[in-house]
């Protein structure tokens, strides 16, 4: 029983860092109808520049907010400079434009930091208390922070102004230009915004799975398999998605285990987590495309 | 090593110019490209027994070919039916597993298991064709995307070991020559990568101009129209990805037998961006912009160390570049000057500067 909470509790740890990176991917989507494909290497990417900074001397607390600022410069620029020529270009030029990007941050973090595997601190002080035997303390702040940061983001789209113009950007455009709202700044303030969450999740995730060019890969397609679930047009969906398939995830673990312990059949396990990513979002796509909060698209011909 | 390459550019080029659009319409092969075909067939004979080609660059060649094959398996699915996929990395990983497996464990003859890898290779493509269907656009991207990062940890999967050896992959022998013939095992599978690629260019050349590619190019230009006038859009879209797999997989057979290795790990997310990249590159919808894409694929693969390094150097920046970044600039850049690629963008600018009349 303690194990099955154990298992619970560290997929809803990993479910937070889904759940943010799902609501980066969402958040582009939805104002621009791309699937950012470099999201996972932006995050990397950020994850490195706070390590940079980390070991520079800088105190976490100063570290993450000038990297999350330094990842909405990055988000919109690269929105303003690489994506702002191609809004009417077809489908195959985005997303190879967005390949070439993943290519790009991938190498870049490589060059400069090296490919070798590096432990990454955890921000999270290290202490006991009634529940440690079932969760640690960097998974408590992963979710806290996680949760916390999605609060804010809601308020901010909820309650101000700012956020309300970017929704109406969002939701329709045209709309939104006539009632005096620039479009083009909006679009650009949402994939800084994009960045930024998603440069959140790396710095989370980095001390679990330790920073390595390559280490949000695996991550990314968890990060699509929440953003599908839950539905790729609806943010909230979204995080509640990135939840489920981290529990998912852990859960068909354990039971794969359970079952080769019961029946000394291996069947799953850990070495087949990708593959249950793929399968999730598979059957997603194929049974229910809209996923579970998504509206349906009505296609008019 | 430019020679197939530059007997195809000026042809396409000019045949291109004839009639724009409409790739499909029936137009004779130019003698150019068969004197091309010719003479790399008889690159044995001049550069390899004179010596002046080494039996590496033979191995260069192949696998150049090979890429060609890919990368045409890939545009038909792109270029002619308007999919995208970014996995087909795993197609080629199927490919040349079946006939690693087939020689290694069951001791068959190297070309024997070709058959066998295209056919297996074919009916996964139309398995992940079929339900792929309702998806359009972004959403296939994004299944082809996850199915590409998942191959490797698959290939690793433990009930497969007693066949794939895991980790370790499989080892397998370059074959020799037939028949005493006074070539080395190079030059003898470089012959046998060219005559699978001639068969399969002319293959997807007739695919491309019969009932069945009219329907792809229907599909990908107005999807409703194409129903509207009886295409049956549901099969014809699962054949023409499990067509498309079957070209990778061929291809993935032969890099196989070439390089006598395989392994989880050689079939990263890298190999199908290299396939991807190597599709755009040449041209998507263009045949013969495919040996431009193989050209393309095993050169960066090849070069694109050198070459950075030469960048780096001479503009003395601070690190070390690695090939992935210039790949993803030369990218960028090419989506923005030559949407169609090399081999369409060459075709646009003859047509532009071609003497009018």
């Amino acid at each position: 029983m303690e194990q099955l909470l154990q298992q619970v509790a560290s997929g809803l740890a990993n479910g937070a860092i889904y759940a943010l990176l799902a609501l980066a991917l969402v958040m582009i989507f939805v104002s621009t109808n791309h699937i950012n494909f470099a999201q996972g290497e932006m995050a990397m990417f950020s994850a490195f520049v706070c390590w940079q900074l980390l070991n520079w001397g800088y105190p976490f607390w100063v570290a993450l907010p000038a990297t999350m600022l330094f990842s909405f410069i990055i988000g919109v620029l690269i929105e303003r400079i690489i994506l702002r020529p191609l809004h009417t270009a077809p489908l195959l030029s985005v997303v190879v434009v967005f390949i070439g990007l993943l290519a790009i941050f991938h190498s870049l973090a490589g060059a400069i930091w090296t490919h070798t595997v590096k432990p990454f601190p955890s921000p999270f002080p290290n202490f006991t208390f009634a529940g440690s035997g079932i969760i640690g303390p960097h998974q408590i702040g992963m979710i806290v922070v996680a949760v916390g940061m999605l609060a804010l983001l809601f308020c901010f789209f909820r309650f101000t102004p700012l956020g309300l113009a970017m929704r109406a950007a969002a939701l329709n455009a045209t709309s939104a230009r006539l009632v005096g709202i620039n479009v083009d700044w909006m679009l650009a303030l949402g994939w800084g915004l994009a960045a930024t969450v998603g440069s959140v999740a790396g710095v989370l995730v980095a001390p679990v799975v330790y920073l390595e060019p390559n280490m949000m890969a695996g991550i990314l397609l968890y990060g699509f398999a929440g953003a599908l679930v839950g539905g790729i047009s609806s943010p909230g969906g979204a995080v509640a998605g990135g939840f489920i398939v981290g529990v998912l995830e852990n859960m068909v673990a354990y039971l794969g285990n359970m079952l080769e312990r019961a029946t000394g059949f291996y069947l799953i396990g850990n070495g087949e987590k990708l593959t249950v990513a793929l399968i999730i979002v598979i059957t997603v796509l194929t049974l229910k495309p809209s996923g579970l909060f998504g509206r349906v698209t009505v296609k008019r011909v | 090593m430019a020679t197939t390459m530059t007997t195809e550019t000026p042809a396409n080029g000019g045949a291109a110019a004839e009639t724009v659009p409409l790739s499909g319409l029936r137009r004779p092969v130019s003698k150019w490209i068969w004197l091309g075909v010719i003479f790399a067939a008889l690159l044995p004979l001049i550069g390899g027994q004179t010596g002046l080609i080494s039996n590496f660059y033979f191995l260069q060649l192949s696998l150049m070919i090979v890429y060609s094959i890919a990368v045409l398996g890939l545009n038909l699915l792109i270029g002619f039916n308007g999919q995208i996929s970014l996995g087909h990395g795993a197609f080629f990983a199927v490919g040349a597993y079946v006939t690693a497996i087939l020689i290694d464990r069951y001791e068959m003859h190297y070309l024997a298991t070709l058959p066998p890898a295209m056919f297996v290779c074919f009916v996964i493509g139309y398995l992940f064709g079929r339900p792929a269907l309702r998806l359009e656009g972004h959403y296939l991207a994004l299944a082809t995307f996850a199915l590409a990062i998942a191959v490797p940890q698959f290939l690793k999967y433990r009930h497969f070991e007693p066949f794939t050896h895991g980790v370790q992959g499989i080892n397998i022998f370059k074959p020799d020559p037939p028949f005493g013939m006074p070539l080395s095992p190079d030059q003898w599978l470089y012959l046998v990568v060219l005559a699978c690629a001639i068969v399969m260019f002319i293959v997807a050349r007739n695919i491309v101009q019969s009932r069945m590619g009219r329907a792809m190019m229907a599909i990908r230009d107005q999807p409703l129209a194409a129903d509207t006038m009886g295409i049956n859009s549901a099969r014809t879209k699962s054949i023409t990805f499990g067509i498309s797999a079957l070209y990778v997989g061929l291809a993935g057979a032969l890099h196989a037998i070439i390089f006598e290795f395989v392994s989880p790990d050689s079939f990263r997310f890298e190999l199908s961006i290299a396939i991807l990249v190597g599709a755009v590159i040449g041209g998507i919808a263009t045949l013969s912009g495919a040996v431009i894409g193989g050209f393309f694929v095993q050169f960066i693969e090849k070069y694109a160390d050198a070459l950075t390094k030469w960048v780096t150097s001479t503009v003395h920046l601070p690190i070390h570049l690695e090939p992935w970044t210039i790949y993803g600039i030369v990218l960028i850049v090419l989506m923005y000057t030559m949407p169609m690629g090399i081999a369409g963008g060459l075709a646009s600018l003859w047509r532009k500067i071609r003497p009018p009349g």
